[in-house]
């Protein structure tokens, strides 16, 4: 067991060495988010105009964004066994006497604590866009994000397991990003929207990640939440259900992990 | 207590055998060599004594561990240092030996002494917070040897050490890995395909198609070859041979026009075999017998001094792109 604890907290710091160590990598991350909230903030807020009392289009599409930046910096934690595989590091790891579970732990952990520190530098823009910050509203931002975070970084790393080459796992996460983005009720409330739409929108779990932490800042009381079969979700039912599946995520990554050789 | 000690051990990949029970034993302090060309099942027998491939058959043991059921045990003495590097080129040198003393569980104050000691040993210390990629393959290597002593193991593998590196670099590593046995009383096994470099080695088993076909000292293994190499030509190599063969009962071989044979006392034999030879000589030689020459007359075939597989240059490739 302190085998891999060890392991869990060495390939962990790992992974917060190497993304302080890469400026690049870090300021590339906040492209995508801020290209978003800047062409479609600016091109939309005016013609949307308030979605629900006191809230344009900008805010409700702000606490989407940082969902969003959690999704691709987590799945990254799945980019670096790849690429730990590529450069050969995998094996240095491999024939530590860690285990394979702390491996699988330590990268998830890894994933989750950089998404965490993405998703909070992103709050950066909360005055510019005329979002109120409290210590209590960050203080609960925080665990809603490493549960959604640690269940994403656990599908980055089971991807991985599956794939050889950088670029291949690049491809498909691409292919998986954009739906899952696009049909998660980021840019637009997914009540309101064709019933194809909305079941596929309702089935995407990262739909429960972003009213969540939508939900955090701007309240329930606006009647953008998401509904299930008539029940307005609340933050602690869709941290369960999110938790729920990310700990299956966990479990599948750590089972395929350790089969391979 | 045998460093290694190993008992039929095989290993096959499908239809493969890549290695078919072999068995030895070694001693603590001893530098042992796998010599082989590549394809042999040389990496094969070190990932398993790593704990890394799990043997399909026999048994092995590593500093008294056994490889399969006490794998941690065996992790924890041994230090590797694999063919392709496996240091993290995003950290610095100092970075890459930190996270090797937090996951093998150093303890803090050994730790850094130990990283202060060894990468003063590998002459490194002062580019120690450079960035690895900025190294070049001779430094990248010592770093790894640096780094597969850093929890005092009482093993140390190196699978292929000084592949692709020049020949000054190899010596450089050479004189570290001699100096370290000594001060800490280290066993020593590694691979190697470089004839040179197995003549470092106080025994060598040679390996060839997952056997191996002989296991000795090298003074050993070229002494059982039979001698003193003498080599000649002259205008029909097949009458010369018939010659040799009848006149001094050895078997002579024939190679690119060249025929050879081994004598003792060559020095001796020689002025003889001017004198008594019927044709015309265009060329006498004779030298100790080498490694290869060992190798050539153990196996039938010479050792193929292989470049890197296909599969190596393209990975290679791929990281100059990355990079």
């Amino acid at each position: 067991m302190t085998e891999i604890w060890r392991g869990v907290w060495v390939v962990a710091y790992r992974e917060i060495l190497r993304f302080v160590g890469d400026r690049a990598r870090f300021l590339s991350s906040f492209a995508m988010p801020l290209l978003f909230l800047i062409i479609f903030g600016a091109g939309f807020t005016r013609t949307i105009g308030a979605l629900a009392q006191g809230v344009n289009y900008i805010q409700f599409m702000y606490p989407g964004i940082i969902a969003m930046t959690v999704l691709t910096s987590s799945l990254f934690a799945g980019m670096s066994v790849v690429a730990d595989r590529e450069f050969g590091f995998l094996k240095e790891i491999l024939v530590a006497p860690i285990g394979r579970t702390g491996i699988v732990l330590g990268k998830a952990a890894g994933g989750s604590l950089v998404a965490l520190i993405q998703a909070l530098v992103m709050l950066v823009l909360a005055p510019i866009l005329g979002v109120k910050l409290t210590p209590t509203l960050v203080l609960s931002l925080i665990p809603v994000v490493i549960i959604l975070s640690l269940g994403l970084s656990s599908l980055g790393v089971l991807i991985a397991s599956f794939m050889q080459s950088q670029q291949g796992f690049q491809l498909f996460v691409q292919i998986l990003i954009f739906p899952l983005i696009f049909l998660a009720g980021v840019f637009f409330p997914v009540n309101n929207v064709p019933a194809w739409m909305e079941i596929i929108s309702k089935v995407n779990p990262l739909t429960y990640g972003v009213d969540a932490i939508r939900q955090i800042f701007l309240g329930s009381a606006h009647g953008l939440g998401v509904t299930v079969f008539g029940h307005v979700m609340t933050v602690p039912s869709e941290m369960a259900l999110v938790g729920v599946l990310g700990a299956f995520l966990l479990l599948g990554a750590v089972i395929v992990f350790n089969r391979q050789e | 207590m045998k460093a290694i000690d190993v008992e039929n051990l095989s290993r096959r990949f499908g239809k493969i055998e890549a290695v078919k029970e072999i068995s030895f034993a070694i001693e603590e302090g001893e530098i042992f060599g796998f010599l082989g060309p590549n394809g042999a099942g040389k990496t094969t027998t070190i990932n398993m004594l790593c704990t890394l491939l799990r043997p399909g058959g026999g048994s092995a043991r590593v500093n008294g561990f056994d490889i399969v059921r006490q794998r941690s045990d065996v992790r924890r003495s041994i230090g590797l240092v694999f063919q392709q590097s496996t240091l993290d080129e995003q950290l610095s040198a100092e970075q890459n030996l930190r996270f090797h003393g937090y996951a093998y569980g150093v303890p803090a104050a050994l730790r850094e002494q130990r990283i202060h000691d060894l990468l003063t040993m590998v002459e490194l210390y002062d580019r120690r917070q450079h960035k690895v990629r900025t190294f070049s393959g001779g430094m990248k290597r010592r770093l790894e040897i640096a780094r597969g002593l850093l929890h005092l193991p009482r093993v140390l593998f190196l699978d292929e050490p000084t592949l692709g590196l020049d020949p000054q670099t190899r010596k450089h590593i050479w004189d570290y890995l001699h100096d370290l046995r000594q001060r800490e009383n280290l066993t020593i096994f590694l691979t190697t395909h470089y004839m040179d470099e197995a003549e470092n080695c106080g025994r060598i088993a040679v390996i060839d198609h997952g056997r191996i076909v002989a296991m000795d000292t090298p003074d050993g293994l070229k002494n059982a070859v039979g001698g003193d190499l003498v080599t000649f030509s002259t205008a029909d190599a097949q009458a010369a041979a018939q010659f040799v063969r009848e006149q001094y009962h050895v078997e002579p071989q024939i190679q690119d026009g060249q025929v050879r044979f081994h004598v003792t006392s060559g020095e001796t034999f020689l002025p003889d075999f001017v004198r008594e030879f019927p044709q015309r000589l265009l060329s006498v030689g004779l030298r100790r017998p080498t490694l290869e020459d060992v190798f050539l007359s153990l196996t039938g075939h010479e050792i193929r001094d292989s470049e890197l597989d296909a599969k190596d240059l393209m990975r290679q490739h791929m990281q100059r792109w990355q990079r």
